[in-house]
């Protein structure tokens, strides 16, 4: 059991996401960063896809009710426990009685906080992800609040899960510029020559505005041959929708499952994590690359991530 | 009739049918997804059938894109025409205008018309409900007069109340939960099309045909605070219903 004491600026509980429902309207949500959530629940020894905590930006405080295992993956938060700074990226033992908080972003803007066991919500429709503007999973479909108590699943033999890495390359870095690979379409042929060279080589921001469900960016406008609305058509992760005004936008985990607007490419899946973790500010820039490229890449991310699976159930 | 296949990234495929709003479209659609339904492919994760396209989502490192485009053919090949049966006929009662329908006057004047004309021809149709998407419970309808065809707005407004009912280009569609959105809203209805504590949460299923009445404002708010007051979901959902088969 774990007792909210504080729930930071937006803590939700996360897996892999609600899929099957979409063709009825029903977003996905899910971790914004896949990558870092199940690695993290590789770590404690859970399956890859268990509910963690997605911890945004200002961390949370915790405290553990029972002796536990867990690893924090993705953003630096400056996590402490009982005052001690502890690592990432590693999966610790935790005593009944402590308490866990966040001094502050180090690097990064999303933690993932996963615990043997994983973190025990109801299943709605196959998955326990918050989704919070439909008001459904996690905790009665909302961010953790002060006193809310979380259930936490049964896992045997804890000590033996303690002081678990991956190899040092899996651990990813995140800075201020970053360059995302992209594959070309649905809509391409909706820009001018004009605006599809401005995108592949105008460099874009980061804003504020940018959230669970996509990340809006700043710079040079991308202009449309006739018009940015189309026929609604279906929204992936990842899609890069191009408004009327020209800045783009890029579609997230609480993404609608359709929408109106020209998407000039979309981002490919091994690079989605690394967009979770750009904070405002951070400089964009896009790179096109075809399928078989990103799905070589896909590949590969699955590859370490079944040999650090392997090599866990192993030990 | 040949389809086209485009990536949507390298977990997505979209199989295109033509781009156009046509009901004989929507209805090869319907047979294909049906088709998809029977045939289970190893790495398809889901689908999402829309007005134009299918797109297909799947595990980028289970299957290949190339791969999967040669299975989708043969679903194509393979599928069997749809039959119309029993179609649901929903009605859902609209006050126009005012705060609730901040756009109606806009709309009216971009199409030359009043907002009275602007009413009368939106709530004459019944439409067919051609997908549902965009958020849980969002139907997409066809069937709208082009008479008050107007644009999306140029910047999404940043919240949508829930029951708004809008217009973009020549569709139109009803939020059932507030969203951000940049269609033109011209009012709303007390009726929730979402409802995370109701089972089925949609209201409202592809194939449906749908009808808007309008209402005075008074109306609109004694069914809201019915609503408010926790009407029995079941009672929620028969409200302004009516099963019928098509003409």
């Amino acid at each position: 059991m774990i007792t909210v004491i504080k729930p930071g600026l937006l803590t939700t509980v996360q897996d892999l996401g609600r899929t099957g429902y979409q063709q009825y309207g029903m977003v996905v949500a899910g971790a914004m960063d896949s990558y870092s959530l199940q690695v993290g629940n590789l770590l404690v020894g859970n399956r890859r896809g268990e509910a963690g905590l997605e911890i945004t930006w200002l961390g949370p405080v915790l405290r553990f009710e029972e002796d536990a295992v867990i690893a924090l993956t993705g953003a630096d938060l400056g996590p402490l426990l009982d005052g001690k700074s502890v690592p990432l990226w590693k999966s610790i033992p935790v005593s009944k009685g402590q308490e866990l908080r966040f001094q502050g972003p180090v690097a990064g803007m999303r933690t993932y906080l996963c615990v043997a066991g994983g973190i025990r919500v109801p299943d709605v429709m196959g998955s326990r992800s918050t989704y919070l503007k439909g008001r459904i999973g996690g905790v009665h479909g909302r961010a953790l609040q002060s006193g809310d108590v979380l259930e936490t699943g049964r896992s045997p033999q804890l000590a033996d899960r303690v002081g678990r890495q991956p190899a040092p390359s899996m651990r990813p870095r995140y800075g201020k510029d970053l360059r995302l690979r992209v594959i070309p379409g649905p809509q391409a042929e909706a820009f001018t020559e004009e605006g599809i060279h401005t995108f592949y080589h105008a460099s874009y921001e980061v804003t504020s505005r940018s959230d669970r469900m996509g990340y809006r960016l700043d710079g040079p406008a991308v202009g449309h041959r006739a018009g940015a609305d189309i026929i609604s058509d279906a929204i992936a992760p990842g899609s890069v929708q191009i408004p009327a005004e020209g800045r783009p936008i890029i579609l997230m985990a609480d993404r609608q499952t359709t929408g109106g607007y020209t998407k000039i490419a979309t981002v490919i899946s091994v690079d989605l994590p690394r967009l979770a973790q750009a904070g405002p500010g951070t400089r964009i820039t896009f790179q096109e690359v075809g399928v078989d490229e990103a799905q070589d890449l896909a590949e590969e991310q699955e590859n370490l991530l079944m040999i650090l699976e392997i090599g866990i159930r192993s030990k | 009739m040949s389809i086209r296949f485009q990536p949507v990234g390298d977990s997505g495929i979209r199989v295109g049918f033509g781009e156009r709003i046509d009901p004989k479209i929507n209805r090869e659609i319907q047979s294909f997804v049906n088709e998809l339904e029977r045939t289970p492919i190893p790495g398809v994760v889901e689908w999402v059938p829309t007005y134009c396209a299918v797109t297909v989502y799947y595990h980028p490192h289970r299957i290949r894109y190339r791969e999967l485009c040669q299975q989708l053919e043969a679903i194509e090949k393979k599928r069997v025409p749809v039959t119309e049966k029993d179609v649901r006929v929903v009605e859902l009662p609209v006050v126009y205008g005012g705060e609730y329908g901040p756009d109606l006057e806009g709309v009216a004047g971009e199409n030359g018309l009043s907002p009275q004309e602007v009413i009368r021809i939106h709530s004459d149709p019944s439409y067919r409900v051609y997908m549902m998407g965009f958020v849980p419970g969002f139907p997409y309808l066809g069937g709208m007069s082009e008479k008050i065809a107007t644009p999306r707005l140029k910047d999404p407004r940043p919240r949508i109340p829930a029951g708004s009912v809008g217009i973009a280009g020549s569709q139109t569609g009803v939020y059932p939960l507030e969203t951000p959105g940049g269609w033109r809203i011209i009012g709303r209805t007390p009726i929730r099309l979402y409802d995370p504590d109701r089972n089925p949460p949609v209201l409202l299923r592809a194939g449906d045909l749908v009808r808007f009445r309008p209402i005075p404002v008074d109306a609109y708010r004694e069914m809201e605070m019915k609503g408010s007051e926790g009407v029995e979901p079941d009672e929620d959902v028969s409200d302004g219903m009516d099963h019928r088969p098509e003409q």
